[in-house]
């Protein structure tokens, strides 16, 4: 028996950075706002304070954060042509699961991405001719700009307390930030976190061989902060518990700290947690949604809660997959390349290197989620001629450590033996006398790489879990092999010890071991229908009164990580629902 | 629906805490840090190094005692396994959740898949030690008449190399790479995880490291140490609670 709820204007599904953005800007209007969430409430007082939430074990190893496998999980297969196996335990990434989503377990970075990946078709083609995009590398541009999000990515650096040094304030470079950056309209409200050793000589040897290394921006607040809403901030402690760990000092933008406490004290905002939407449901014309049928997992209880706007906040996986469950929209077909709901899917990946010091004291745990150095010469710098290399996109190089948490952090040499007497020695001695260098590269979408149905193992709802049909290609294994050689001749100039290079060997995606949780695509954003499954402003073509919000509207995955444009999109989507949606309900343009 | 109008309030409640520390946030955990001087009471130094099993039989007892001690062996640089509870810590790990399944999806069908599909076996950490312990020890049966626990330390190790390259093939065709990536995972949590798991006696694996464990501030260390050993007090969960 489902109970049918009353109506509320504008329902908003899952509780994250997005979801708590939507909910605090449009609580401000007046309207009755709902949030369903399935996870549950942690607050900083309780739930991250010290000593317990020093504990690696819980939450990394345990993923004490993160979505449970055990109710709902994903297939994933390289190709087609394999069959796809449940991921049985979380591991390549680590979608967060609870009121705060991610938001409350990443580590901070917070890029901008520019119109260099808005406009990543025609910038290639214009440069390079249109042959120079391989056949199956489904990239379009996005329909948005830079000039249009700006004031958005101001703002969400604002709220989150993102420490950086600019490259490029109002078109005037900036000397120490990144010269490739797009001109912003103001610094960091914060400057950068504090050098550590790793972050420093990275950063000196990068500067000899002619690079532009600059502070990795990070919503890591370097300082005691109030963001322009009132909530408010410590100083980084650098503990080297980021990452996976919610912050005790609050010190992380986080939006169980700001945006969300905000919406909860509106009258106006109600949250229900433990709250699994199960579906999304549309009227007989199939063109407007009618709000979402969800269990309460506190008692069984299934309800349909009628709405007249859905914002789906969910993590990027999960608004696919409901899209797919609920029948909006057409899945698509890698074959015949037909429709839209599951196309692009993407994701991230990068080399490494790493470097022995005799006698270096690295202090590896005193760090933050962004004490690392970072140059963007072969990716924001459009100068780096790709021709030679043969790849689309590129790859950031950086240094520094983030965590030395010593179940997952014991670099030793290659040869060393796993256990023993020689074993114990060398983890004792190079514990601290390592660093490494890595580059991160975004997976550029293939037309082989989607998102569908699976169509033999079922969530605890008995419905279809999704299935992802994923590999690295080409484009990948050529920004690899590049940014490996990067990588090999920085090692030769800082002239360690010891060393593991960095190899750019072709490797297929596996679900182990932890790569990032920055999966984007599945419903992408576009210029028309026929090419999209969202407007610029992530509001669906098929069904006008729902949004789909979040990495899920990407295109395609950049070096860049992605919390920075999902904030910025949030509150830019946020103001034209506002703005425009509101006032003159229906597609807008 | 107020179905959780009391999550509401307490959460609104936190916040609001949250906030009105943080000013002095900073300070107070200076405090603690400060005034809980790492416990290293002579109870510790004295405690029963086998405070009793929850989980394992008496065979995957001596099993998991062997090997621990001969991955862990005692030197200058740490106590052996068994000395650190690195068998206490994984009984009390297949005892717990975790061991039960916790967060694994376990519905069927099962299949092999390929190697980068990871683990698809329709058994919980609990079940697979027991399954892999019973396996090893027929396979050294056979081939060294003895159980592992028996065996010379040459043997041990002949037998954990092949069983860490899968080269064994056990009576059940449990993948006996899949039974040894746990285990060496779990004797490496068993030493650097936090002794509140009954691991790290005496934060000794901590030790071996110079790895300070529950630390509450490095902001003002991140100049003071640059480049220069950090040294203080390696403090756990229980030191500091």
């Amino acid at each position: 028996m489902v109970t049918k709820l009353k109506e509320v204007d504008i329902l908003i599904v899952g509780l994250g950075w997005t979801g708590g953005i939507l909910a605090k800007e449009l609580g401000e209007t007046g309207l009755k706002v709902l949030a369903l969430e399935r996870g549950d409430l942690r607050t900083t007082a309780s739930d991250f304070s010290l000593p317990n939430i020093r504990d690696e074990l819980r939450y990394v190893h345990r993923q004490e954060m993160m979505q449970d496998a055990a109710k709902d999980t994903i297939t994933a297969r390289n190709t087609q042509s394999q069959e796809a196996l449940p991921i049985r335990r979380l591991g390549s990434f680590l979608p967060g699961e609870g009121v705060g989503g991610s938001g409350m377990h990443w580590s901070g970075g917070t890029w901008r991405w520019t119109d260099m990946d808005f406009k990543i078709r025609s910038n290639y083609e214009d440069r390079y001719g249109k042959n120079f995009i391989p056949a199956d590398m489904t990239i379009q541009d996005w329909g948005i700009t830079y000039a249009e999000l700006e004031p958005y990515y101001d703002k969400f650096e604002r709220v989150a307390a993102v420490s950086g040094k600019a490259g490029n304030i109002q078109g005037k470079k900036q000397t120490g930030g990144n010269p490739f950056e797009a001109p912003r309209s103001a610094d960091y409200p914060l400057p950068p976190l504090k050098h550590i050793l790793s972050s420093k000589m990275f950063g000196e040897a990068s500067q000899k061989m002619g690079y532009n290394p600059f502070p990795r921006p990070s919503a890591n607040a370097s300082q005691a902060y109030t963001n322009p809403d009132g909530s408010k901030f410590g100083a980084c402690q650098y503990c080297g518990y980021c990452q996976r760990f919610g912050c005790e000092a609050n010190a992380k933008g986080s939006p169980h700290m700001t945006v969300i406490p905000i919406a909860m004290k509106k009258p106006n905002f109600e949250l229900r947690t433990h709250a699994w939407v199960t579906k999304i449901l549309k009227d007989s014309s199939g063109k407007k949604v009618t709000g979402v049928l969800y269990t309460n997992l506190t008692t069984g209880e299934e309800f349909e809660q009628p709405a007249a706007l859905v914002l789906m906040c969910a993590y990027a996986f999960n608004n696919v997959h409901l899209m797919l469950l609920s029948g909006i929209g057409e899945p698509y077909d890698p074959i015949s390349g037909k429709g839209i709901i599951g196309k692009n899917y993407a994701y991230d990946t990068g080399v490494g290197g790493n470097l022995f010091f005799e006698g270096k004291n690295f202090n590896p745990f005193i760090s933050a989620g962004g004490t690392n150095t970072v140059f963007d010469d072969f990716h924001g710098n459009w100068e780096f001629d790709r021709s030679k290399p043969n790849f689309v996109g590129g790859y950031i190089v950086s240094s520094g450590h983030n965590t030395a948490l010593p179940i997952g952090y014991r670099p030793v040499p290659s040869g060393t033996p796993a256990w023993g007497k020689e074993w114990k020695a060398a983890t004792a001695k190079y514990y601290q006398q390592a660093m490494s260098i890595t580059t991160r590269s975004g997976v550029l979408p293939n037309r082989y790489n989607f998102l569908d149905l699976d169509t033999t193992y079922k969530n605890g709802f008995g419905q279809p879990l999704m299935r992802l049909t994923f590999d690295f290609k080409d484009n990948e294994h050529k920004m690899g092999q590049h940014g490996a050689d990067i990588i090999n001749q920085m090692i030769a100039t800082m002239n360690p010890q010891k060393s593991s290079k960095a190899s750019g060997a072709r490797r297929n995606w596996a679900f182990t071991p932890y790569q990032s949780t920055h999966n984007t695509g599945g419903t992408i954003m576009g210029t028309s229908p026929a090419n999209s499954a969202v407007n610029k402003y992530q509001q669906s073509w098929d069904c006008s009164n729902l949004f789909l919000i979040g990495a899920n509207v990407f295109v395609h995955n950049s070096a860049y990580q992605p919390t920075g444009l999902v904030g910025a999109m949030a509150y830019w989507t946020a103001d034209a629902i506002k703005n425009k949606y509101l006032k003159n309900p229906g597609i807008m343009s | 629906m107020s179905q959780n109008t009391q999550n509401r309030r307490t959460f609104l409640k936190s916040a609001a805490i949250g906030s009105a520390a943080m000013g002095v946030g900073v300070a107070g955990v200076t405090d603690i840090a400060q005034a809980q001087t790492p416990k290293n009471t002579p109870a510790t130094a004295t405690m029963n190094i086998n405070p009793g099993y929850l989980f394992f039989n008496l065979d995957e007892q001596s099993f998991i005692e062997a090997v621990v001690d001969h991955m862990i062996p005692a030197d200058d640089l740490s106590p052996s396994g068994t000395q650190l509870g690195v068998n206490i810590y994984i009984d009390r790990s297949l005892a717990s959740g975790w061991g039960k399944g916790e967060r694994l999806y376990l519905k069927g069908p099962w299949k092999k898949g390929l190697p980068y599909q990871g683990y698809q076996l329709p058994l919980t950490p609990a079940e697979l030690y027991r399954v892999g312990i019973s396996n090893s020890n027929m396979h050294c049966q056979k081939t060294y008449a003895k159980p592992f626990d028996k065996l010379p330390e040459n043997s041990k190790q002949e037998f954990l190399i092949a069983l860490q390259g899968g080269k064994i093939t056990f009576p059940s065709d449990l993948p006996s790479r899949t039974f040894f990536a746990m285990l060496y995972q779990n004797v490496m949590e068993g030493m650097f995880a936090d002794p509140i798991y009954g691991g790290n006696r005496n934060k000794a694996g901590w030790k071996l490291l110079g790895f300070p464990g529950v630390i509450a501030v490095h902001a003002q260390n991140v100049e003071k140490f640059l480049d220069k050993k950090y040294t203080s007090p390696v403090s756990s969960i229980s030191d500091m609670s």
